[in-house]
């Protein structure tokens, strides 16, 4: 990978961090409202992911999703003035944290209801074969929607009908606070595509040079042969959501992978490799900094949005 | 002006709308080689070929969850569900996605998915293939529920459904397919959400949809023979609710009865009485009768079922009650 690349990378994955960091903060203020479920410690896969991606193909992820907004080049702005509500944000204010999208950078959102939108996926790339595009659709899911109806009904379609989709199941662990032992009848969530015969891999996804090179291999399949599972083993360093007081889980626990954390491997990495040095790394989080404090500023100056959002989005066409 | 079946009628519509436009292909249990459980999609698969006319496996989450996906990339998708019972399967998709994806994201998805459902009970199917829960749907914001009484308005409405770019759900009542009616050769387009007379009359006002509509113009020929007059509305979309002309009746007639299939409690005829309340208190001459479904789970029994269905006596029964 180019020096600059790996460097645009870094920048993405501590901006991630950052953004979500200050969210927590902002939570914490009563200025973001719902539910807020963070991201960090599992920024290297939607980073690594998203990087092997053409720009036709589609995005489509859970609840927890502002690090797959970031990546799919959403800016911080966008991101924070939604999570505060505003018109100015990437939905206008009207999905908060879990609903994030944005059509014209092929982020098809964020949603809220596990598992629901892996038969969306199924749809966005039925709708890329039926026009004859070489397009893939990357759906993202947590290891908790892997025990849920839709995943079954999504992965075996997709298969049957030989759909063009990257399914990412990212393995943090836990559904909520229940560990994945306790609720799926094989760990190793990669083992649920055999049962549809469907190829799948298996990813450290604390690794950010590791998920995109498992991405670019796994894209190819899909464009050549349909539907493939990656599985990206992780870790959430925070609670499920803000409100989560952690009994499931001890410390040590979270101690011991924390010492994992991605953006530390992917820093070690690059100077490994000599592609930067400390400075260059440290003058991108400087900017990171500025960047998200612009974005906090912009969010909170933003207006909300009006009542014409309220009543004017429920139909397109008008009635009568 | 041709006399055409109901089941022809919706044929017609897909078929046409196809033909017009790529986008529009058709999804569902049955729906290619068997030609559809109720032969609604005979020979499409042979004219508009497998792509078009896609066979999907018996899960309903994924029909209409990939309907939705499909819809919001640009495709048209038609998905059909063989009864409205199994849209309880799909009930997330239905009302969290299909009805909510556009307002949720700020108005930058749109949804142009048409859900073809079979509603109604009275084929002897048992108490969990005879519903009429058209009205839960009609529930949610974001959804549009339309539901035919008439060949006419079918071909007309779901030709405008599939047109349009806001979700969906077409209701067709099992019973209704072999209904005939007048078509007219040319093109056939029919406003969603306004509501129609199919009879006018001066005596009582009759609001209905779908199969109470045959229903309830039956009850208001043999009140005719008595020469009571009723005018009988077709409310034919359910959300968004047109009001103007059961309002206008109401205001002529002062009396009125609302039939439907589906089951009394919060039903369509507790909204839209509600609604006469509301709009023309002064107007009223007598307590307004709702004509419904006895409130159990439908027997397979014959004759139970029978009991259970609201019939023309039960519709002529309440138009003497207001008058």
């Amino acid at each position: 990978m180019e020096p600059k690349e790996l460097l645009r990378l870094y920048h993405e994955m501590v901006l991630v961090r950052r953004v979500e960091e200050r969210a927590a903060e902002l939570y914490q203020q009563g200025k973001i409202g719902g539910f807020l479920h963070l991201y960090i410690g599992q920024e290297a896969i939607g980073t690594g992911l998203i990087s092997a991606r053409r720009p036709e193909d589609r995005v489509i992820t859970a609840y927890r999703d502002h690090g797959i907004a970031i990546s799919c080049g959403m800016s911080a702005k966008a991101v924070m003035a939604e999570l505060l509500g505003k018109v100015t944000g990437c939905s206008k204010g009207m999905g908060g944290s879990m609903h994030l999208a944005d059509v014209n950078l092929n982020f098809w959102g964020g949603h809220a209801i596990v598992g629901a939108h892996l038969p969306l996926a199924s749809g966005l790339a039925l709708a890329d074969k039926y026009r004859g595009s070489d397009a893939a659709t990357i759906c993202l899911f947590g290891d908790g929607a892997t025990n849920i109806g839709y995943f079954h009904e999504a992965l075996n379609l997709s298969k049957v009908w030989s759909l063009p989709v990257l399914w990412v199941c990212e393995n943090n662990q836990y559904g909520m606070g229940t560990a994945v032992e306790r609720a799926s009848a094989v760990s190793e969530i990669r083992q649920k595509a055999e049962g549809y015969g469907m190829p799948n891999a298996r990813v450290d996804g604390m690794d950010v040079l590791a998920v995109r090179q498992a991405a670019d291999e796994a894209l190819a399949r899909v464009r050549s042969g349909g539907p493939f599972l990656l599985e990206a083993i992780t870790y959430r360093f925070r609670g499920h959501s803000m409100g989560d007081p952690e009994r499931y889980r001890g410390s040590d626990e979270v101690r011991r992978w924390q010492e994992d954390d991605p953006i530390g491997i992917f820093r070690r990495a690059i100077l490994e490799r000599g592609a930067h040095d400390e400075a260059a790394l440290d003058a991108e989080e400087r900017a990171v900094d500025q960047e998200v404090q612009e974005a906090v500023a912009f969010a909170e100056q933003s207006p909300n949005p009006g009542p014409e959002l309220l009543f004017g989005t429920e139909f397109v066409d008008g009635v009568r | 002006m041709a006399i055409i079946t109901m089941r022809e009628a919706i044929s017609q519509a897909l078929w046409e709308e196809m033909e017009r436009d790529e986008r529009v292909f058709i999804l569902g249990e049955e729906v290619g080689v068997w030609g559809g459980t109720y032969a609604v999609t005979k020979g499409f698969f042979d004219r508009f070929g497998a792509e078009r006319v896609r066979d999907t496996p018996i899960a309903e989450g994924v029909i209409i969850g990939a309907a939705n996906g499909a819809a919001m990339a640009g495709l048209k998708p038609v998905a059909e569900l063989m009864t409205i019972n199994f849209a309880f399967m799909a009930m997330d998709q239905i009302v969290n996605h299909s009805a909510k994806l556009r307002a949720m994201f700020g108005g930058q998805f749109t949804v142009p998915i048409v859900i073809r459902a079979v509603s109604g009970g009275g084929r002897q199917l048992g108490a969990t293939h005879s519903q009429t829960p058209d009205v839960i749907f009609a529930h949610f914001p974001g959804l549009k529920v339309i539901a035919p009484g008439t060949p006419h308005d079918a071909k007309g409405l779901l030709k405008a459904a599939i047109r349009g770019q806001d979700p969906v759900l077409f209701i067709e009542h099992a019973t209704l397919y072999q209904t005939r009616g007048e078509v007219p050769e040319e093109e056939v387009l029919e406003p969603i959400g306004v509501s129609k007379v199919q009879r006018p009359g001066r005596d009582v006002t009759i609001v209905s949809y779908s199969k109470m509509l045959q229903v309830s113009l039956q009850a208001a020929e043999r009140l005719a023979q008595e020469g009571i007059e009723a005018e009988v509305i077709d409310l034919r979309t359910l959300r968004p609710l047109d009001m103007e002309p059961v309002i206008e009746s109401f205001k002529r007639t002062n009396r009125a009865v609302i039939a439907e299939e589906g089951w009394r409690s919060y039903g369509i005829g507790a909204e839209v009485s509600a609604r006469i309340y509301e709009a023309a208190l002064d107007y009223v001459d007598a307590p307004i009768q709702r004509v419904a479904q006895k409130e159990v789970p439908l027997p397979y029994n014959r004759e139970l079922e029978q009991m259970a269905l609201p019939q023309v006596e039960d519709v002529i029964q309440a138009v003497r009650e207001v008058l």
